[in-house]
């Protein structure tokens, strides 16, 4: 088979095909590391390369397809879920035999001592992991630029960004790098580059997938999510990685249903006939949201109509304080959790420290980028004797008004329909120096974060003057993922988007 | 409220970073950019709302106060930028020279 062939299989077919012995995993393995070689100088979606990881998961594969074979078994129950399915994994979470950098000074070289629960759970089900992928600093921002190593690009666009702050994870399941990849999602860092770069992107409820050995950013707001390119195959990265860890206190032991069944249901004849569907219409007048998105994000909610579901608008009148209440819970959170660099234990230490909080100090400054010290600073203010109450109280209080508008409606709605991003990609630089134009890019993301409820970007279209994708954002009712990959996929199949850009990344 | 170069120096001591005086006036730009921002927030009328700090209502999870493994004192000082083998080697914090 040629290069692509393998590329451009889904997850499921990857697997059939194994299964079929029509090749086996190695061959894929060698596939995708090959095409990365290929490409990768130009998307720049990985800090690290761990072909030996990839290699030795795929000898796993395709040992237990032989041994099936011998027995007189049934390969395709022998083979685990994801069985030779090459995979990204966001630079922020940890795996032994690989580098977690954070995409950071602080971390360069850092190596990782035991392994994230939900990376761990996806080779456990059969994934590759061929990579470690390029990130925004720390996971903050949103379009990767703030990344201490490289640029990451759009496979849709090289001038423009993938979106952030996975973009790594982004683009290499969108260029056909990989098939599948994880990131991480605080205000949107997964599905605001999964619209970017026309992949399908989910942000499960807050305590389905376990966060033990991702760095913490904003403990009350991470997620762990899949990148695929298809709503079934993040259905089905989504159940190999949720489900109860006792690691992480705030993973709930919730069964884990299946949700590529759900998937599947929602392309069945009438499989969203009935659903209640809520349009946000008044967040489609929010100041910067493209005309085209909200043309995108109206036909979403006609394609729902023209399948038998009841599309009404929805009211959410707090969300617009979304991104105010985020921009202080989120680098509060942050600012605490980043105290722990303290160039004592693990990462940059400056060299000539004069005592011990000139250490402190001076490593900070010199391990972080400004993004993360920005942060930082705006974290440490809003949590500062005398500002506390009116910064960190209030945005609090806010987001109690915002989870209330989501649990009224979700009273009425099964799913609620916005837009994931108020815009395509956009150019390098275009907004790196301005931090608040950046924010703005998540603005529709945001308030699920806040409220914790499951979220997906979904392909919807390409843009009519730029060629670029556009996502829509379908949001749930906590732990009601099942609901929101069956509405997802009833509109992949109407939408007919192709996920992989047609160009040649090929040096 | 605008937040004055004073200020953003007591912030940086506190979140343990250090300036340039360059920095200081950035910083100072940027957050009071931000935080005009964020003072939206006052639109709302928050009397009497109660505040959310996680979204979901788990509290207290317990768990068996058992004896697990843990790192290995090798694996604990793998990535530290300098120890003695047994422990992290800092710069003196009491007596002479040290008044941090």
């Amino acid at each position: 088979m040629r290069l692509d062939e393998y590329t451009r299989l889904s997850a499921t077919g990857l697997r059939r095909g194994i299964v079929a012995g029509d090749f086996s995993a190695r061959e894929v393995a060698e596939a995708s590391l090959r095409t990365i070689e290929a490409t990768d100088g130009v998307i720049g979606a990985f800090n690290q390369l761990t072909p030996e990881l990839a290699r030795a998961a795929a000898e796993k594969i395709d040992e237990a397809r032989a041994q099936s074979v011998r027995s007189g078994e049934d390969p395709d129950l022998a083979l685990p879920p994801l069985a030779g399915v090459p995979a990204g994994l966001k630079d922020n979470m940890n795996l032994l035999g690989t580098r977690t950098t954070c995409s950071s000074r602080m971390l360069e070289g850092y190596e990782s001592v035991y392994d994230c629960t939900a990376a761990r759970r996806l080779i456990d089900a059969g994934a590759l992991p061929v990579g470690k992928c390029n990130m925004d600093e720390f996971a903050f921002g949103s379009s990767t630029e703030n990344s201490a190593f490289r640029l990451t690009r759009n496979p849709w666009d090289t001038e423009r960004v993938p979106g952030g702050s996975s973009g790594g994870s982004a683009a290499c399941v969108s260029s056909g790098q990989v098939t599948i990849s994880l990131g991480s999602d605080t205000g949107g860092s997964v599905r605001q580059p999964g619209a970017l770069t026309g992949t399908v992107a989910v942000k499960p409820t807050y305590g389905r997938v376990s966060r033990y050995g991702l760095v913490a950013f904003g403990s009350s707001l991470d997620q762990i999510g899949p990148f695929a390119r298809s709503v079934e195959d993040a259905a089905l990265v989504l159940r190999a990685i949720a489900g109860f860890d006792s690691a992480d206190s705030t993973c709930v032991n919730i069964p884990v249903p299946d949700y590529t069944a759900a998937a599947r249901a929602g392309i069945a004849d009438g499989g969203v006939s009935g659903l209640k569907v809520g349009l946000a219409t008044g967040l489609l007048h929010a100041d910067g949201c493209a005309a085209e998105v909200r043309e995108a994000t109206l036909k979403a909610a006609d394609i729902y109509a023209s399948l038998g579901a009841q599309v009404d608008e929805v009211e959410l009148p707090s969300a617009t304080h979304g991104l105010s209440a985020y921009y202080i819970i989120g680098p509060a959170e942050a600012s605490s959790n980043l105290a722990r660099f303290d160039g004592v234990r693990y990462g940059h230490r400056v060299s000539d420290p004069s005592d011990i909080l000139d250490l402190y100090m001076r490593s900070r400054s010199e391990g972080f980028g400004p993004e993360v010290i920005r942060r930082i600073m705006l974290g440490t203010y809003a949590l500062s004797a005398g500002y506390y109450d009116a910064y960190y109280g209030q945005a609090q209080k806010a987001r109690t008004l915002i989870k209330q508008d989501f649990t009224r409606a979700f009273c009425d709605f099964d799913i609620i329909l916005t837009p994931t991003s108020p815009t395509v990609a956009f150019k390098f630089g275009e907004k790196s120096s301005d931090p608040l134009a950046m924010y703005l890019a998540d603005i529709y993301t945001i308030p699920v974060n806040l409220a914790g409820l499951p979220a997906m970007s979904v392909p919807a279209s390409l843009c009519p003057s730029t060629g670029l994708p556009i996502g829509v954002q379908i949001i749930a009712d906590y732990f009601a993922e099942e609901t929101m990959f069956r509405a997802a996929a009833a509109f992949e199949r109407v939408a007919e988007f192709k996920c992989m850009p047609a160009g040649n990344h090929s040096q | 409220m605008a937040i004055s170069e004073k200020q953003v120096r007591h912030v940086a001591l506190l979140a343990r970073v250090a300036l340039t005086d360059e920095q200081v006036k950035s910083f100072a730009q940027d957050l009071n950019s931000i935080l005009g921002h964020v003072d939206s927030i006052q639109q709302l009328d928050l009397d009497g709302v109660k505040p959310t700090a996680h979204p979901l209502d788990s509290i207290n999870v317990m768990r068996a106060d058992e004896v697990r493994p843990g790192l290995s004192r090798e694996q604990a000082l793998k990535n530290a930028p300098d120890t003695d083998g047994v422990a992290f080697v800092i710069p003196r914090i009491i007596g002479p020279g040290g008044e941090a």
